[in-house]
């Protein structure tokens, strides 16, 4: 057990508790950062996939998991930033200027729903967001000037200062560029949390009513919620048109907002690092059955057969989740890390949840 | 003539998605959750149906396979609610929103490995006889569809408002410790209204069914019946209807004039327009409460 012993205040808000955690953070990068002279190719495409999904993955924590606004249209957002990017970058722009201006053109598009949207409590705003995003899929056919309608469009390829950071020719130089913005974007994330309007988004998740005695502005604290978590998901969504090539409306599904549910949902709701987790999980579910599938079919079980094997996997691993860990992935492991700290100590009611009771929302 | 007939058409596809939503209400109404996979029940019903009643299935006579498929769909809402939903009792709204979506799924896929997912069609006795008076041509489909379901909603409207369980429910979505306290079985109550809502899904099911040939997909025709209940007020039996007859006419009519895309997004734009001017929906259910 480790004692912290704490000098200033600003030592109760730091990034990292101690020195340990600062370095075990900077060994993973630097892990991450050699990953293309340790793995080949296609595990190196899997990489960069998973920071891709692991971008969107905290662009939906930002709403779901810290401020509480359950989204079930973030494809949408997804997909204006493919296309914003790839329509700026066909326009001439270079992509230092496209990708940061399509995250913020998502962002303002974010912002502009969340406005209405946010009045609505829960089910509503759920549901708003699924209608948001059937119009924004169907707005994206109408558009085919910039869109390529239903045959879809092709992400130009990336260069920054000469240097090629295509997604086939030089995916080392990809996979970097994936990183860099996955790091920015979790070191900008973490400090966000500890700023008053990080916190004011959990007071805002945990109790409205206490927040709004607090003296914090409820509505504009959840659009800005909604408009960062539309931003980041954008800037996803631009690295995802990159890495596919070639893409259509097709690519962002109601299956991918559903996808991106699950990744923080398993991975662990309110934990920078459950989308991390989740990210990885629902990258690498798919390959482990196609591995499991060509093993069986040794043995003579053939379920190639059977098609959506992989949505029912997933849909059981969710329900699962949901029903037997909450709290995903990151908060089996931080339970697990508890009981290791503190080793001879553990109860096995430490972690009991407490019983709740539903109250309306249709009385405030 | 023209408008008039895709007006006839509308209110009778709106009586469809009137009664998925009434699925949704129903749940609502008694646990304030909102069950997403309504529409996917809805396409397992049909199923269900068509397996008891079409000849090279089962083939037993329509009625007694719709039945059949009723009470096995009460069985199918019932048991989810007793295995499935009552495990996260008391959770937030938004675990159940999650859950649903998955069950969906795991219908979708159930249906698809029974039934495969080349669309089928269901026997029924009024297939293809029409009515004609004047220009118009109405299909008796469209007409069973539109009495069955006044009849339904009424029916459900009266179970809510006028019976001792009707009224638990109500309690028990209002709060869940306080209908403990005066003695409402809370649980019981939920399993009952999630069979309910199943045995009403199989209802919606059959009757799409009666227009048109089914396939495992058809269950995302909820997310338009969610724009329904949205429209009139999650909480409201008619107001459900109402939302559903608007979103069926509305969309047929805006085919027709408008291009395909805008059609496909009316509903959603009502809808919004609905959220943006009242939150409520149409016929509101929320009050502010007074201090």
């Amino acid at each position: 057990m480790r004692v912290v012993f704490k000098t200033s205040y600003d030592r109760d808000i730091d990034l990292h508790e101690h020195g340990q955690s600062r370095a075990k953070i900077a060994v993973l990068l630097a892990i991450m950062v050699a990953l293309p002279f340790l793995v080949g190719d296609y595990y190196l495409a899997e990489a960069a996939n998973t920071l891709i999904w692991a971008l969107a993955g905290m662009g939906l924590m930002v709403a779901v998991g810290h401020t509480g606004q359950v989204s079930l249209g973030h494809a949408a957002f997804l997909a204006i930033g493919a296309y914003a990017d790839s329509a700026l970058m066909n326009a001439g722009l270079p992509f230092l200027v496209s990708f940061p201006v399509a995250g913020l053109i998502t962002g303002l598009f974010g912002a502009i729903i969340a406005v209405p949207a946010v009045r609505m409590s829960g089910i509503y705003l759920a549901i708003a967001t699924l209608a948001v995003f059937v119009i924004v899929e169907e707005m994206v056919i109408l558009l085919e000037p910039i869109t390529g309608g239903v045959g879809g469009i092709m992400a130009p390829s990336v260069t920054i200062l000469g240097i090629s950071f295509d997604r086939y020719a030089a995916l080392p130089n990809f996979y970097w560029l994936c990183l860099a913005v996955v790091a920015v974007v979790t070191w900008g994330y973490a400090n966000l949390m500890r700023s008053p309007t990080g916190r004011s988004f959990l007071a805002v998740r945990d109790s409205e009513v206490s927040a709004r005695a607090l003296g914090i502005n409820v509505t504009r604290t959840r659009a800005l919620a909604f408009g960062l978590s539309s931003g980041v998901t954008g800037l996803a969504g631009a690295l995802m048109g990159h890495y596919i090539g070639f893409f259509n409306y097709e690519l962002f599904s109601i299956f991918i907002s559903i996808n991106l549910l699950l990744v923080v949902t398993i991975g662990g709701l309110g934990f920078i690092q459950g989308a991390f987790l989740g990210a990885i999980l629902i990258t690498a579910v798919p390959q482990l059955i196609s591995i499991l599938r060509d093993n069986l079919v040794g043995i003579g079980i053939d379920l190639s057969g059977i098609p959506g094997l992989d949505t029912m996997i997933f849909s059981l691993i969710l329900i699962g989740f949901i029903i037997y860990e909450p709290t995903g992935l990151y908060g089996r492991w931080l339970k697990i890390r508890t009981w290791f700290e503190i080793f001879p100590l553990a109860r096995k009611d430490m972690f009991r949840r407490q019983k709740s009771y539903l109250k309306t929302e249709r009385m405030k | 003539m023209e408008l008039l007939q895709l007006m006839i058409g509308g209110l009778a596809n709106g009586c469809i998605y009137g009664l998925v939503a009434l699925g949704f209400v129903m749940i609502y109404k008694a646990s304030e959750g909102v069950n997403f996979a309504q529409g996917d029940m809805m396409m397992l019903g049909a199923f269900i149906a068509l397996g008891f009643g079409n000849t090279d299935q089962m083939g037993l006579p329509f009625g007694v396979a719709v039945l059949l498929a009723m009470v096995l769909m009460f069985g199918i809402g019932w048991g989810v609610e007793r295995v499935v939903v009552r495990q996260i009792f008391g959770q937030p709204q938004f675990a159940l929103v999650i859950l649903t979506i998955a069950l969906g799924f795991v219908f979708r896929f159930v249906a698809g490995s029974i039934w495969g997912y080349t669309p089928l069609v269901l026997e029924t006795p009024f297939a293809g006889q029409n009515l004609r008076s004047g220009g118009i041509v109405i299909s008796l489909a469209d007409l069973v569809t539109i009495g069955v379901t006044l009849v339904l909603t009424l029916a459900l409207w009266a179970f809510f408002a006028f019976t001792r369980i009707g009224l638990a429910a109500q309690a028990a979505s209002q709060n869940q410790m306080a209908a403990y306290i005066v003695g409402v079985p809370v649980m019981r109550v939920n399993s009952l209204i999630w069979g309910l809502s199943g045995a009403v899904a199989t209802v919606a099911g059959v009757l799409y069914a009666t227009r048109g040939a089914i396939d495992p997909n058809i269950g995302l025709l909820g997310i338009k019946a969610f724009a329904a209940a949205v429209i009139g007020g999650l909480g409201s039996l008619p107001g459900a209807l109402l939302g559903g007859l608007i979103i069926g006419v509305v969309e047929p009519v805006a085919g027709r004039y408008a291009p395909g895309e805008l059609a496909k997004m009316s509903p959603y734009i009502i809808m919004l327009i609905v959220l943006v001017t009242r939150p409520g929906g149409l016929f509101s259910q929320i009050q502010m409460k007074k201090v």
